[in-house]
């Protein structure tokens, strides 16, 4: 009987740790591929890194609009733009001290001019950065947002 | 009629503080005049022999500035003995950027051992001129008989964190087309980085 739960244990394990809050890579067609897919979703895709701190600040006003808003048809995904080499050591223990809920991806582009095209032509390439999608509409803002002026943008995009 | 002069000049304060416009390729490259960290001023007249200048707006908090250091160094390096010297200028604020005031410029010259100028832009008002974005700014500017003209503006290559050997040395490709007496192929790209620090009523 002990073997049985040894066994079950450590057979739950793996999910257990994958279940957790945790980072992933996303190349920009992976990305575009996720917005096609949900047509009726509204994305807010909120560009940051771990060392920016205005960023840092504005986190926890998309936390709070996902979270608010957890009836509604948006889905907030949070992009870091950290090196790749700051996954393991920055970006997953950010996550967790910060205890964030979004989904969070890290970027995972080689050619940074080449991104920062893909997502808004307009894009000078600094963060804090915000794209909303819905369907085959974007807004893309480039800069700082307090809440009420997320909320504001939200709204009117929607 | 005193109201809407007001009115009409506050919105064009609010307009150009919350814009800033890059400088485009073929124009006259703005003067600068600043403070070195050796407390002298330094300006393109300093260099009668230079065929022309690396300006790199940077500083010393930025990840990406942090990550091209030793790059601008190595630029230096190559490309002051061709006659295209690096002038680095710190572009943020003091306060709202406090690692990045003039003592702090100082001690990071030093740690790192820069070979080039590193300059105060007290005031903010070279950066605003140049419209330098984000940290690192390059802007290569060479001497002809116009004057000192813009030849490229961006980053110093598509690669940050240094890891992908095939590279696009954007700064380097352009250097090695003016030293041969051509125009850069590419001449703009995306100054990928932090933004720069405005003073407090000064959004960029």
């Amino acid at each position: 009987m002990k073997n049985y739960l040894f066994i079950i244990i450590l057979f739950c394990l793996p999910f257990v740790v994958l279940s957790q809050k945790q980072a992933y890579l996303i190349t920009i067609d992976e990305l575009n591929n996720r917005i096609d897919k949900g047509t009726d979703t509204t994305y807010i895709i909120n560009f940051w890194a771990t060392w920016c701190a205005p960023c840092i600040k504005e986190l926890s006003h998309f936390e709070k609009l996902g979270q608010q808003l957890k009836t509604e048809k948006l889905k907030v995904l949070l992009i870091s733009v950290d090196f790749k080499s700051q996954l393991v050591s920055s970006v997953i223990p950010f996550i967790k001290r910060k205890k964030l809920k979004s989904e969070v991806f890290l970027l995972d582009e080689e050619n940074q001019q080449e991104f920062i095209e893909r997502i808004d032509t307009s894009w000078s390439g600094s963060i804090p950065a915000t794209l909303f999608v819905k369907n085959n509409r974007r807004k893309f803002i480039e800069k700082d947002l307090t809440y009420d002026e997320l909320a504001e943008e939200y709204k009117s995009f929607n | 009629m005193k109201k809407y002069i007001t009115i009409c000049f506050t919105f064009f304060c609010f307009f150009t503080k919350a814009q800033v416009i890059t400088i485009a390729p073929g124009k006259i490259a703005p003067d600068i005049k600043l403070l070195n960290i050796d407390d002298k001023l330094v300006s393109f007249n300093d260099y009668p022999s230079a065929k022309g200048f690396i300006v790199v707006f940077t500083c010393n908090t930025c990840p990406y500035s942090k990550a091209y250091e030793q790059r601008i160094i190595e630029l230096n390096n190559k490309y002051a003995a061709l006659g295209f010297p690096v002038i680095a200028i710190n572009p943020n604020d003091p306060e709202a950027s406090p690692g990045d005031n003039f003592a702090k410029m100082k001690q990071r010259a030093k740690s790192s051992k820069y070979n080039f100028p590193y300059l105060y832009d007290k005031g903010q008002a070279v950066t605003t001129l140049y419209g330098a974005k984000n940290t690192p700014h390059v802007f290569i500017v060479s001497k002809t008989a116009q004057g000192n003209i813009i030849e490229y503006t961006g980053a110093i290559d598509n690669d940050t964190p240094n890891t992908n050997p095939g590279k696009t040395r954007y700064v380097e490709e352009a250097l090695s087309a003016l030293l041969n007496n051509k125009k850069p192929a590419i001449t703009v790209t995306k100054a990928i980085g932090c933004r720069v620090s405005w003073k407090k009523d000064k959004q960029g």
